[in-house]
Formats: structure tokens, sequence, C-alpha cells
């Protein structure tokens, strides 16, 4: 087992970060963490880099205990904060000597493992890392969590504010790393990179709420599910929140994700109500569920006080 | 001047030096609709939106906004419009009513106007239990739905949205469009920038800006029939490595 995680509880102050999380990650395995901001991931990543205390539990990563063997910890695994935290007054290739020398290492022995992503930033090697682009800096800092050839790599919402293709491109180094052996934990906001992963966790206001392969946790999804679709989004989703027999309705694109809490549910009885609230164009369609809808279909419950205050 | 055309850009040139950050840029945006101005890192979105707010002079070109000119009139431009990001929002210090006050004083209004703005504001909000928390102690999703709340405050007729739902879960982004709708179908005009693709399909049109330049600019359907594509997200990486 690669990353073990049993039972851990964090608390700052009042606020439960982490409420007893239990997960393993295997050998060679791409795992994901799925949550928004505060879900938890930060502080589960703190943990297990061996940067902060868990207040209960255990967990262990590379076979080594997070607390009694931090230092192997430490000389084992790759981490990637999500706030870019390399030496800006350095430039690209000084930072990363200076990281391959703290672990004992040179640029030259690891190189083929950084090569692909090292030869993307290059032409910038004089350039202070203060000075590149967000993509750049967050090739560099990729490179330098590798530079000692970890067995596990953390990688904290390394495409947060990114944009699609850049994101694209660095899920597929990723997959490209996986195959050299390394296992991965990665965390992101973004649910449609949940379904990159070999298994994900989703995680919300510091619980587990299913872990699974993406295309287990989609095939969990309770209902049938609808894209409906008219001339105006403001008042379909108006209409349909009104609607006394909905379960969920959620804007996804052009259509709106629509569920009915009535086992024989008759979509021309939704058609003809849309039509007698003046819509017009009015689409209905059965579709299949993706990670968002069933994260937001876990995360209902506690949410289903503020959403109805905020739906009118 | 055209009323229905809240922002007017022709030739918008905006150059560093040498380099030439926005690329003569031509697009209007319309009363009440929701403007989605897409790119990727880099393409020059930040420095067109600086410009269309009035705090960077633009090289060359002509723009106006909510009827000024950007070059002459920028301080007119801040009254008139409506500005949220999610770097900077709310005073994480101050309580969600200090805040609604301290923003409402900024733009001018009456404290008696303040008043009822705050009161209306935190019931439609559902803030009322926390009503006299810091901000900082909120969780993100809310600070940002209050956030945009205040960027209408002194309703403005424009709005300008730079990535106002990164990093928030995805309901409460939902609840967001929600309010960006309202707004919308009550008259103001939002103009919107955003990494989440979903959303770019909620804008009534879509311009994506490769290396300075607006390379496509339609609506959502369009965009897709003209790059042959299922969704914004295509159409976006066919686009966007220029």
């Amino acid at each position: 087992m690669s990353i073990s995680v049993s039972n851990i509880s964090k608390s700052y102050k009042d606020v439960k970060a982490l409420q007893n999380i239990s997960f393993e990650v295997n050998e060679g395995e791409l795992f994901g963490l799925i949550g928004p901001d505060g879900a938890g991931k930060t502080t589960l990543f703190r943990i297990l880099t061996t940067l902060l205390f868990a207040d209960e539990g255990s967990a262990t990563v590379a076979d080594y205990n997070v607390v009694a063997d931090y230092k192997k910890i430490r000389n084992n695994v790759g981490y990637m904060p999500g706030k870019f935290s390399l030496y800006q007054d350095l430039t690209v290739e000084e930072n990363l000597s200076f990281f391959a020398t703290i672990f004992g290492t040179t640029i030259e022995e690891n190189y083929d493992l950084i090569k692909e992503i090292y030869l993307q930033i290059e032409p910038f090697k004089n350039r202070r890392a203060g000075k590149l682009s967000g993509g750049m800096k967050q090739k560099l800092a990729l490179c330098c969590a590798l530079i000692h050839k970890p067995k596990v790599l953390f990688l904290d919402e390394p495409t947060t504010g990114v944009d699609p293709v850049s994101r694209k491109e660095f899920w597929e180094m990723l997959k490209r790393l996986q195959q050299k052996g390394i296992t991965i934990l990665v965390s992101t906001p973004y649910m449609d990179e949940a379904e990159l992963c070999d298994r994900i966790a989703l995680l919300q206001d510091g619980k587990i709420l299913e872990i699974d392969t993406p295309q287990a946790i989609i095939n969990h999804y309770p209902k049938p599910i609808f894209n409906v679709g008219a001339n105006n989004m403001y008042q379909l989703i108006n209409s349909l929140n009104d609607y006394e027999y909905n379960h969920s309705v959620y804007p996804f694109g052009e259509f709106v994700h629509y569920t009915d809490n009535r086992s024989d549910f008759d979509p021309k009885t939704l058609k003809d109500y849309l039509e007698s609230k003046n819509l017009t164009d009015v689409v209905i369609e059965k579709t299949v569920a993706t990670i968002e809808d069933t994260f937001m279909e876990l995360a209902k419950p506690s949410f289903s006080k503020t959403s109805e205050h905020n739906v009118k | 001047m055209n009323n229905d055309k809240v922002i007017q850009v022709e030739s918008l040139t905006k150059m560093f030096g040498d380099f030439i950050a926005v690329n003569d840029i031509t697009f209007d945006v319309n009363k009440g609709e929701i403007f989605g101005f897409l790119g990727a890192n880099g393409a020059g979105k930040t420095t067109a939106m600086k410009m269309l707010i009035g705090i960077s002079k633009p090289t060359f070109g002509k723009a106006h906004v909510a009827g000024f000119d950007v070059f002459t009139d920028a301080e007119n431009i801040k009254k008139n419009i409506g500005y949220m990001s999610q770097k900077f929002a709310l005073y994480d210090d101050l309580t969600v009513k200090e805040n609604i006050t301290f923003f409402g004083g900024i733009y001018g209004l009456s404290r008696k106007r303040i008043k009822e703005k705050a009161n209306t504001l935190i019931e439609e909000l559902g803030l009322g239990n926390v009503a006299n928390q810091l901000v900082g102690s909120l969780p993100l999703g809310w600070k940002q739905k209050l956030s945009f709340s205040v960027s209408l405050i002194h309703d403005p007729k424009i709005v300008f949205l730079d990535e106002p739902t990164g990093g928030v879960d995805p309901i409460t982004r939902r609840q967001f469009w929600e309010l960006i709708y309202k707004a919308a179908n009550q008259g103001t005009t939002i103009f919107v920038t955003t990494h989440y693709m979903d959303e770019a399909e909620y804008c009534d049109r879509v311009s994506i800006m490769v290396n300075g330049k607006i390379e496509a600019l339609d609506t959502p359907k369009k965009l897709k029939e003209q790059f042959k594509a299922a969704n914004m997200n295509d159409v976006f990486l066919k686009l966007a490595r220029g």
C-alpha cells in the first residue's frame, strides 16, 4: 500500500477540517481528492507530507509512519503545494539544482524523469522564477517536486485557475509520470478532472462522501436524469425550481439537469407544465449523470437550507 | 451613442514596450447581456478588462463603457460599473453588515438607502444569522455570493466579474449563476471571465481571446456549430492554443 489513512481527524479551533477520514491508495495509482475550497484537501496533504500533526488517527506513506518516520517520508515524497512556493529570486536552473542538492542528488541523476517537462522551460532557465508565467511556474514546481525521484507525488490543486488547454496538458504529464511507477495523490476542485483518475474520493466539509472509480461513482447515481432546455434559461430555472415534483435542478451548460421525485415520472407532464409557464422550444431528454451530478446529490442535505434561500 | 450598447470597443490595443498584450480588439456588448470573456492564461483578458474598467489607459483604439470614454472619462466609468474578482472581494475583518455599509458609502449612497440595501441583500441571500459575523469566517461560496451582491449595490449598468467562481463548490457555483441570471434579467449587463467551460455555455455570447486578439465571438450554439464541437470545452481546445 502506498498511502494508508486511518481515522484521521483534525480541527482548527471550532472548525472540523477533517472528520474521521480513512482511505488507501495502491502503488502506482493515480488517486484524486475531489472537493471545493474548504473541503479539507490541503489539511490532508499537510498531514501526509509530515508538515502537520493530526489530532486523531494514523497514516503511512510508502510504508513509513507520518509521525515516527517523518524524515524518511520527506526523502521519499514530492510535494507541490497549491501556493507557488519556489524561490522567486532564484532562476529556473538555480531552483532546480537547489532542490536536487537538498535531496542529495543532481539534476543529471534523475534527468530522464523530468526531461519531458524540463525541456519546455529550459529556454527560460536563466529567468528568475518570479518572472515566469503561471503555466511555466507550475512546470518548474513539478520538476522540483520530482528531482529526487519520489515514490509518491502529492499535488495540491495543481490546475486551479489554469485554463482548459494547460489543464489538459498537465493531466497528460501526470499520466506519463504514473507510467513510470510513481504513485500520485492529486486534488482538484474541477469535477471533470475526476474522470481522469483511477479512483477518487469526493470530499466536502472534512468528510468523505464516497470513494470509488469514477465510473462506479457515476453508476451509483440514484435517479434517472434529464436534460431540459427551453428558450429562456432564467425562466426555465425558476419554473423548474417552483415545480412541486422536482428533486434537483442544476444548470449544466446549455441544459438544466433535472431529476423528479416521482417513481413514475412522465416527461410529457413536465413539458406541459413548462409550456404553461410560457416557455417555448422545450426539450426534455434522458441523459447520463456526471461526477458533478453525483457530488451534488451526495452533498445536498447539508446545503438544502441555503439553496432554498437562494433559488428565488 | 447607441443606448442599447453598454460597451463599445473599437480597435482597442495595449502595448507594454514592444509586447502587444491586447491587439486591435473590436466588439459590442448589449444591455442586459451576459457576455463571456474567455481565453487561455496570458491571452490578454486581464489587460483588456483593466482598460474597460478605467484603470489602464489603452495605447490605441476607442472604447465606451456605460456611455463614458475610457480615455477621458475613466472616473465616471468607475462610478457606473460594478467589479468583483476572486482575488479582491470583501474585507475579511469587517462583518457582513459593515462590508455592505462600507461599499455603499464608497459609492455615495445615502444612509437610508444603505440601510434598505443591507436589509434586502441580507434577506435575499439568507444571511440573517451571520449578518454580524466577520466575513472571513464565512464559507468561500457565501463570500462570493455576498461579494457579487455588493458589487451591485449602486445599481450599476454593468458588472465585471473576474473568475468569480474559482474553487467554489458545484452547488454554490450554480446558485451564483442564478444570481447572475437574475441581475441580467433586471437589465444589468454582465461581463464575466471564467475557466469553467460549462459556465461559458450559460452566457448569451462568448468571445475567446488568443494571443491578444479576439479569435471568436458568437453565441455558444453558433460557436459549437462553427467549430464542429460538442461543447464549449472542445471549442476552447480547438482555438485557444493559437
